[in-house]
Formats: C-alpha cells, sequence, structure tokens
C-alpha cells in the first residue's frame, strides 16, 4: 500500500483514460483499510482511485509497478476481487497514503461490479504497456522493471519474478486443458449440422412423415435452441408450442392493449410478458413466432409490421380508418401537436404515436411542419377548406 | 446457433429499460460504457456480473423484435442507438469526429471532412432534429454541437446547490 502517490486525478497530455468503475474498496494485502468507497478509473499510465465522499483524496500507482494481476471469483457475502501484485517503491517516490507498507500486493474488491470488464482492460494495458511509447511528465515515471532477460532472483523482486514465472506455468497448463474444450466445440458444430440436414431431409419428404411426427420433431430441434430451418414465412407452419403461446400471450395481453390505446410495440410485449414470466423467459425468436400465429388462430390480437420495420401487436378491433380519424380530432383539438405530445395525451409510446401520426398523414387528414425544432402535425387545411 | 437461456432474455429487458429512461436526455444514443455502468447499477449487488460482450450479444437477439437496436462504432466503443433515427453514412461520420472532445464545429468538419458549408450544416441540423444533439450558441468562438450521450462522469459530478453557486464567477 506504500506504492501509492497522492495525485489531483487529472490525466497528463498523452494520457488517456480507458475504463472507470465506481464502488472500488482498496485492501492492503489481506487488511481492509480506510479507503472503501470510491472510483477506480484505469488510464494508459495509472490505476487511480479517488474517494467517493471526498473528492480531494486522490492518489495513483504508474502501471510500471505492476507486476501482474489475478482474480478472485466472487462468494457468498464477498464481492469479486482484482489482486494487484506490485514492484517495490521506488527511492524517489512522491508522498503517498501510506510510507511504509509490509505487503507486496493490494486489492481491489468491487462492491458494485464491473469486476469482468476492468479486468480485461487492464490486462489489455498490460500486454500493450503503452506508458513506455507516450512518454508523460517525470513524477509518473517511477520503476519501470527489471530489462528484460535479467531475472534477479534475490529480494523482494526475486519472489515476484518467480511468481510471475509460475503464473506462465499456471497460464500454459490451462491452455493446454481447454484444447479439450475447443474439441467439443467442433464436435457440437457438427451435431448441429446434422440436425439441420435431418431437418431439410423431412421437409423434402414430406409425404412419407406425417405432419404430427414433423411437428414433433421440429419441437426437440426448438428445444435444444435450434432456429427452426424449415419455418416458412407465411404464417403457415409452427410448432404446438407457438400455437399454446400464442392463445397465452392473448390472454396476457388484452387488458394491457386497452390501456395503451390497442397497441403496442413488441418490444413493450416482451418486456411485459418476460417480467412477469420471471423464470423460463420468452426468447425474442419465439416471441415473433407466436405472434405470427395470431391471426390465423382467430385470436383477439394481430400482429403488424410498419412500413419503417416496427412491429407491433394490435387489438383486432383496431380498424385504421377509426384510429386515423381520432386522431385528427385530438390534433384539431390542441392546434397542432408533436409525436412527444401527441404520446402523453393517448397513453402509448412515442414511437407508437409516431406511426399513427404518420399513417394520418399517409391518409390525408394532418399535414406536417419540419424543422429544426422538431416534427410538429397539423389538420390537413388544403383538404377541407378548399 | 444453441439456445442462450434467461440470462441473455433478461438482459434484454434491462438493455430496453435503460435505453427507455435516458432517452430523454441523450436522444436515443447512448455509449456502449453508460449503458454497461447503467445495467449493472439496475442489477444490484447480488446479481450475477455481465461484460459489455454479454450487452452487445443480447442486442444482436432482440434486433427479431424489429426494434432499432443499432451499434455504431466510434473511436474503440460503440454508439448504441435505440431510437429508430434514420442515420446515414453523413451522420455517422459526424458523429465519430464528436467522440474525441464531446462536440463539434462546423470548422472541425470541414477541416478533417473536406466538406462543403452546405453539407456540414445539414448533417448537424439532423442530429439537432432527431434530438441527438445539443446546440451551444454561447460557447466561445463557433456555435458548439454537443452530444449528450457522451457526457461522461469526468465531466459531470453530482454537485450541491451551494458548490453550484460558488462554481459562477
Amino acid at each position: 500500500m506504500d506504492r501509492f502517490v497522492w495525485t489531483s486525478g487529472l490525466l497528463e497530455i498523452n494520457e488517456t483514460l480507458v475504463i472507470q468503475q465506481r464502488g472500488v474498496r482498496i485492501y492492503d494485502g489481506e487488511e481492509k483499510i480506510k479507503f472503501d468507497a470510491g472510483t477506480l478509473l484505469l488510464s494508459t499510465h495509472r490505476l487511480i482511485w479517488r474517494d467517493q465522499k471526498n473528492h480531494e483524496c486522490c492518489m495513483a500507482i504508474p502501471l510500471s509497478q505492476i507486476v501482474f494481476i489475478e482474480e478472485q471469483a466472487a462468494g457468498i457475502g464477498k464481492s469479486a476481487k482484482i489482486v494487484v501484485h506490485l514492484h517495490p517503491a521506488p527511492s524517489n517516490k512522491e508522498p503517498g497514503p501510506f510510507q511504509s507498507s509490509k505487503n507486496s500486493y493490494i486489492k481491489l474488491s468491487f462492491k458494485e461490479h464491473g469486476q469482468i470488464e476492468f479486468y480485461r482492460r487492464l490486462s489489455e494495458e498490460m500486454t500493450q504497456r503503452r506508458w513506455e511509447n507516450m512518454p508523460v511528465s517525470q513524477s509518473l515515471q517511477a520503476n519501470r522493471g527489471p530489462q528484460p532477460g535479467r531475472i534477479r532472483a534475490v529480494g523482494i523482486v526475486g519472489i515476484e519474478r518467480k511468481l510471475e514465472e509460475k503464473r506462465k506455468e499456471t497460464d500454459k497448463n490451462i491452455s493446454e486443458a481447454f484444447e479439450d474444450l475447443s474439441k467439443l466445440m467442433v464436435k457440437a458444430k457438427e451435431m448441429v449440422e446434422l440436425s439441420k440436414s435431418i431437418a431439410n431431409k423431412i421437409k423434402d419428404k414430406q409425404g412419407d412423415i406425417t405432419e404430427d411426427e414433423t411437428i414433433r420433431f421440429k419441437s426437440y430441434l426448438l428445444s435444444m435452441g435450434i432456429a427452426n430451418p424449415v419455418t416458412r414465412e407465411t404464417y403457415g407452419s409452427g410448432t404446438q408450442y407457438h400455437m399454446q403461446l400464442a392463445k397465452q400471450l392473448a390472454g396476457i395481453l388484452q387488458a394491457p392493449l386497452e390501456e395503451r390505446g390497442g397497441i403496442m410495440s413488441l418490444t413493450e410485449v416482451y418486456c411485459l410478458v418476460n417480467r412477469a414470466r420471471g423464470m423460463e423467459l420468452l426468447s425474442p425468436e419465439d416471441l415473433v413466432n407466436a405472434c405470427k400465429m395470431l391471426e390465423e388462430l382467430k385470436l383477439p390480437l394481430r400482429l403488424r409490421v410498419f412500413d419503417s420495420g416496427v412491429m407491433v401487436i394490435e387489438l383486432q378491433s383496431h380498424k385504421e380508418e377509426e384510429t386515423a380519424a381520432s386522431a385528427l380530432e385530438t390534433v384539431s383539438e390542441k392546434g397542432s401537436l408533436t409525436s412527444e405530445e401527441f404520446a402523453k395525451l393517448v397513453g402509448m409510446s412515442v414511437l407508437l404515436a409516431k406511426e399513427r401520426l404518420l399513417l394520418a398523414e399517409k391518409m390525408g387528414h394532418l399535414c406536417r411542419d419540419d424543422s429544426v425544432e422538431g416534427l410538429r402535425f397539423y389538420p390537413n387545411l388544403f383538404m377541407t377548406q378548399s | 446457433m444453441l439456445g442462450m437461456g434467461d440470462f441473455y432474455y433478461k438482459l434484454g429487458v434491462q438493455i430496453i429499460d435503460v435505453c427507455l429512461a435516458l432517452k430523454h436526455r441523450n436522444g436515443g444514443l447512448i455509449t456502449l460504457e453508460e449503458l454497461h455502468q447503467q445495467v449493472l447499477k439496475g442489477r444490484g449487488k447480488f446479481a450475477q456480473d455481465v461484460s459489455q460482450d454479454n450487452l452487445i450479444r443480447a442486442m444482436k437477439k432482440l434486433k427479431a423484435l424489429g426494434t432499432g437496436l443499432g451499434n455504431i462504432p466510434v473511436g474503440d466503443t460503440y454508439l448504441i442507438q435505440s431510437v429508430p433515427a434514420e442515420l446515414n453514412m453523413d451522420h455517422i461520420v459526424v458523429l465519430q469526429l464528436e467522440e474525441k472532445n464531446g462536440y463539434v464545429i462546423v470548422s472541425d468538419i470541414k477541416a478533417s471532412l473536406k466538406w462543403e458549408m452546405e453539407q456540414a450544416q445539414q448533417g448537424l441540423e439532423h442530429l439537432l432534429k432527431e434530438g441527438l444533439a445539443w446546440l451551444d450558441l454561447q460557447a466561445p468562438g463557433e456555435a458548439h454541437y454537443w452530444l449528450p450521450a457522451l457526457f461522461t462522469d469526468l465531466y459531470s459530478q453530482e454537485i450541491i446547490a451551494e458548490e453550484a453557486r460558488e462554481a459562477v464567477p
């Protein structure tokens, strides 16, 4: 902990910010110290920690001081940590929070997560060593570590060097172990190809296999998570699963749709349904496929795709003429409206409000005023007052 | 290819929530970093950690819903577009220029991209219209066009009314 120096926290010229993370606590070796809640910043040259409550309290370590880093997984009641092993402090080090310390490593505890990403970036910076190519002011050029090729086996530096060697060895063992995993992945790919080819053969020999068996096979594929390659774009084919799902959706969505002016975007539906479920969530593909069956199953909702590509679910009772006419009425009452204002009035999302106004415009009921201040719609007086 | 499971579907819901919540401020454009931080905040202390790569995969899955969740590469990260605004190559290139300082001025565009005044103005006005950029006429020199999506913690801090009053000369 005696490697840190006080700093203003401002970046030098040539020094750039890589990533930052709030909610980080520092340990001196295994001991908790008073620096328990701060923002940790990684730059190309340093690791900076600033106290969240007192921004004046800010300290840093040059990355060149780091020998190597390890990850420590989270446990019950314990946050994930990064262990940072350090070179001894140079004699000309500027003042910092601790004059001396018996530990040659510190731990960074990520109380608000972010450890995975931070570790990845820190490892990258340690590999790239950008601070060597981009010199900054003298105070940052602390101990650069021993020159390559001169491995000193004495003192703390020696112990740290040995730890480094051991880590490289472990690394090599792990990569060898993972070779097996890559072989497994190759097999998995072959299995997926095989299922695909079987599915295709079934499609070709449609006559020899009953409809029921085909449907069963497709549902097996789906339960393995493989997108069904045989589904045609029309509403024709679908599995039992999707049909059941469609009926379920019709039940769940009736009330929410009525609250929102009879129409909801698929994104809203996705969030609503998955929040309600809690577990066994729907994939986006499943949702889309189920919705494609709504009309065919004569359910009171249907899927609609706008010109812009936006997909919505609307009540069957939703008629275009009526909605366009009511949009005209609402706009006329207020003189003119933007999509945001209209959305607020009617209680629907801004995206859908825009679509409805555009539709009314297409039908000639509204006309637009397009300026830097935004898009505003007015009743089309050219039509009514000519 | 093989199924991704509840982890990614739930993440999808959380991403949509964050984009919706911040849309009024940044017009529907957000950096991958900020999205990452906000999602982590929303998930709470006891949830599993999430990497930026997880977020990108979740968004790929969400494309099936017909959302406009696009990624625009800027610098060494991405800007995530959560609202389908029509951005052509011109607009994207301007966004990439803005990434350096958080803002851009017309002279910068003319100098680095070698465009005429007309083209630069049109590009910037479109970003203004879509709510992605803010116009600052009080900046020294030329008008600055800021990208709220790029306002990071480095520029802004939570300050109380006292500090705000002291800061203004």
